[in-house]
C-alpha cells in the first residue's frame, strides 16, 4: 500500500489564486447545488492496453466516479453528458465558455490521460465558466490499476478549490460485515473505498469481531475480537495481515481507538465487572489507568491535539458524556439534556463532538460543542449509533438497525452518512449488511 | 350545579379506575415484573429445579429477589458437584450502544458471580464473559424479547 502512495508523483501545472467567482458554501445545507459539467477525460491515442484496465473506457469511467462523488456531497449537481457541447480533447485545451453556460453549467472539469510504459498519466483542469477562467489544474502519474484513486484525488482537488475545505473522497471505510440470521450473525472485518468499491474482507468470520478503528496512517486497525472466546483488543496490520493482542489484561478489553499520534491505544478494561479507561503505549507497552470509578466508563475518544479525552459514563446513574484531560484529571460532565448519551467522537477539526442520544425509545445522531453546548440532533431513527467523522469534519458515517419481527425477520444493519448541517442523509452501498463504520483519513496526504 | 358536581365525581371515579387498571397491566403484563422477565420460556436447567439464568431490568445489573433465589439453587448445585466449573455469560438487550452494552453484560455476569461466591463457590470455578447485545436469545424487537435478552446465563464448561 505504501508503495502505491509513493508511486504518486504530484506536480502542479498552474494554480490560479485569483478571486473565485464561484464558490460553494458548505456550512449550511445546500438546497441549490452548484451545476457542474464533468467532461469525460480524453484518452490520448498513443495509449496502449495495460493488463485488465479498460484503457479506452478509462476517461469515461474516471469522469463517472467524479460525478458520483460530487452528487453524493449534495453540494453539486453534475449535469447530464448528453447535453455536453464540446468534445473532451477540445474542451480540455480551451472551452467555449459561452456554450457551456448555455447548458447552465457554472463549473467545468476537463482532462486527458495517457497509458504508456506501464504508467497512467493524468491531467485535469477546473474551469470557472462564469468568469471564463481556469481555476485549478493538476497532473500526476501513477500505475494504471490505481485509476479509481485518480478519480478520487481529482474529486478532492476540485472540492477543495470550490469549497475551501479539504476533500474526503480518497478515503476508505472500515466496518463490520454482517450475514446470517439475527441471533447467529457472522461478522467479519471489511474495508472498502468510501464510494463502496473495492470491498475486501480482513477476517474470515470464525470469531465475533466488533468496533474496528484506523490508526492515523490508515495502515493499522484496532478492533475487538472474541478469538478463543476471550474478548480482547487486537491490532491488525492491513499490509501484512499480522494480528496481535494488545496488552496482557486478565479480562475483557474493548472499545479501542488510536491516539491522534498513533502511538497509543485507548480502550476500556473490565476488571471484576467494572469497566474503566486505560491507554497502552504500543512501543513501550506501558499501560496507564486513566479513569478509576465504580461506574461504566467506556467509548473514549481523544481530541485531535491529544490533550483531552471524551467518554461516556453512567456514574450519574445513566449514560452521559464527560470530558477530561488526557491524564484523567479534571473530569467534567458535558451533557445535561433529557435522555441518555453515548459514543462521543471528537471531530478531526476539534470543534465538535458527535454522539448517539437515546430518548423515549428513539435513537439520534447529533453534534455539540466540546463543552456540551449547542446540541444539534441531525437524524432520528428506531436504532442508530456510533458516528465516525469524515476527515474534513463535515460528514458523519454511522450504522442503523431495523426493527425485527417475532422471529427476527426484517432485521437489517446498514451504513448511512449525513452532513453535519443535518442535510444529505444517504445510505452507503455495502456488499453485505454492515455496522461499526470508521472513516480513514485522506490516503494521499 | 349539584348535578354537575355529581357528574364530575363520577368522571373522577371512572378516571381513577382507568389509571389503576392501566397501572396493573403495566406491572404484570404476562411474564414481566416492572421490566424484568419472570417467565420460563427461554430458561434451561443445569439440573432438575436449577434454572440456568437470571434476568435484569433495563440498564441495571442488580439482582432481584427471584434472581437471588435462582442463584442460591445454582450455588447448592455447584457445592454438590465440586468438580464442575462454569462460565457466566452476561447479555444486554439491543436498545443501547454496542460498547456500553458490552460493559453492562460484564457487570451483570459479575453480579451473578459475586452472589455465587458469597454462597461459598470459589471464584476460580467461575469465568465470566460478556456478549453485550451480540447474542440475543430472542431475536424479536419487542418488550418481551428485550426482557428475555437482559440476562446472565450460567453454562457448564466441563
Amino acid at each position: 500500500m505504501k508503495k502505491i502512495f509513493l508511486a504518486f508523483i504530484l506536480y502542479f501545472i498552474s494554480l490560479n489564486y485569483l478571486y473565485a467567482l464561484i464558490e460553494v458554501d458548505i456550512t449550511r445545507g445546500n438546497l441549490d447545488p452548484l451545476p457542474i459539467a464533468v467532461s469525460p477525460l480524453y484518452v490520448d491515442v498513443k495509449s496502449v492496453e495495460h493488463e485488465d484496465v479498460k484503457v479506452k473506457e478509462l476517461g469515461n469511467n474516471i469522469s463517472e466516479i467524479i460525478e458520483k462523488n460530487f452528487k453524493n456531497t449534495g453540494l453539486f449537481n453534475p449535469l447530464k453528458k448528453e447535453a455536453f457541447v464540446q468534445k473532451p480533447d477540445i474542451a480540455h485545451l480551451k472551452p467555449r465558455f459561452e456554450d457551456w453556460r448555455l447548458i447552465k453549467a457554472q463549473a467545468l472539469v476537463t482532462g486527458k490521460l495517457l497509458v504508456k510504459d506501464g504508467k497512467l498519466k493524468v491531467e485535469f483542469r477546473l474551469w470557472d465558466l462564469t468568469a471564463a477562467k481556469e481555476m485549478t489544474a493538476l497532473a500526476f502519474t501513477t500505475t494504471p490499476s490505481n485509476w479509481r484513486r485518480v478519480a478520487h484525488i481529482i474529486s478532492d482537488k476540485i472540492y477543495e478549490r470550490l469549497t475551501g475545505e479539504e476533500g474526503y473522497f480518497d478515503t476508505r471505510i472500515i466496518y463490520v460485515s454482517e450475514e446470517g440470521p439475527k441471533s447467529e450473525r457472522v461478522k467479519k472485518l471489511a474495508i472498502m473505498d468510501q464510494d463502496g468499491a473495492n470491498t475486501k474482507y480482513l477476517t474470515l468470520g470464525n470469531e465475533l469481531v466488533l468496533t474496528p478503528r484506523f490508526n492515523p496512517t490508515n495502515q493499522m486497525i484496532t478492533y475487538l475480537s472474541y478469538f478463543r472466546n476471550m474478548p480482547r483488543v487486537y491490532l491488525l496490520d492491513i499490509e501484512t495481515g499480522k494480528q496481535e493482542v494488545v496488552g496482557n489484561f486478565p479480562g475483557m478489553t474493548f472499545a479501542p481507538r488510536f491516539s491522534p499520534d498513533g502511538k497509543k491505544i485507548i480502550m476500556s478494561f473490565a476488571e471484576d465487572g467494572n469497566s474503566d479507561i486505560y491507554t497502552m503505549d504500543l512501543e513501550t507497552r506501558v499501560v496507564e489507568r486513566i479513569t478509576n470509578h465504580s461506574s461504566i466508563d467506556t467509548s473514549p475518544s481523544f481530541s485531535p491535539d491529544g490533550k483531552y479525552i471524551a467518554f461516556n459514563s453512567d456514574r450519574s446513574g445513566l449514560q452521559q458524556l464527560y470530558v477530561m484531560r488526557s491524564d484523567g484529571s479534571n473530569v467534567k460532565r458535558i451533557t445535561f439534556g433529557k435522555g441518555i448519551y453515548g459514543t462521543p467522537v471528537w471531530s478531526p477539526r476539534g470543534d465538535l463532538i458527535a454522539f448517539t442520544k437515546m430518548r423515549k425509545g428513539r435513537f439520534y445522531i447529533g453534534v455539540m460543542r466540546t463543552d456540551g453546548s449547542g446540541e444539534r440532533l441531525l437524524t432520528e431513527n428506531y436504532y442508530q449509533e456510533a458516528p465516525s467523522w469524515s476527515p474534513n469534519g463535515r460528514v458523519l458515517v454511522f450504522y442503523r438497525e431495523t426493527k425485527a419481527g417475532s422471529k427476527g425477520e426484517g432485521f437489517s444493519a446498514t451504513l448511512w452518512s449525513i452532513d453535519i448541517t443535518g442535510y444529505n442523509e444517504r445510505k452507503l452501498t455495502t456488499k453485505t449488511d454492515a455496522s461499526d463504520p470508521s472513516w480513514s483519513s485522506l490516503l494521499s496526504k | 350545579m349539584i348535578l354537575n358536581k355529581n357528574l364530575k365525581n363520577i368522571f373522577l371515579v371512572i378516571f381513577t379506575t382507568l389509571i389503576l387498571s392501566a397501572c396493573s397491566t403495566a406491572k404484570k403484563s404476562g411474564d414481566l415484573d416492572g421490566d424484568v422477565y419472570t417467565g420460563k420460556e427461554t430458561v434451561k436447567y443445569l439440573a432438575s429445579g436449577v434454572p440456568d439464568r437470571v434476568f435484569f431490568a433495563t440498564n441495571k445489573s442488580s439482582l432481584t429477589t427471584a434472581s437471588r433465589a435462582t442463584l442460591r439453587k445454582q450455588a447448592t448445585y455447584l457445592r454438590k458437584n465440586k468438580k464442575l466449573n462454569v462460565t457466566i455469560e452476561g447479555h444486554a438487550d439491543e436498545r443501547g450502544t454496542r460498547e456500553y452494552n458490552l460493559a453492562l453484560g460484564e457487570r451483570r455476569a459479575n453480579a451473578a458471580k459475586d452472589y455465587l461466591m458469597t454462597y461459598g463457590i470459589s471464584g476460580k470455578r467461575i469465568t465470566v464473559i460478556s456478549y453485550g447485545k451480540e447474542k440475543p436469545v430472542n431475536p424479536a424487537s419487542s418488550t418481551l424479547a428485550w426482557s428475555q435478552n437482559r440476562r446472565s446465563v450460567t453454562v457448564k464448561v466441563n
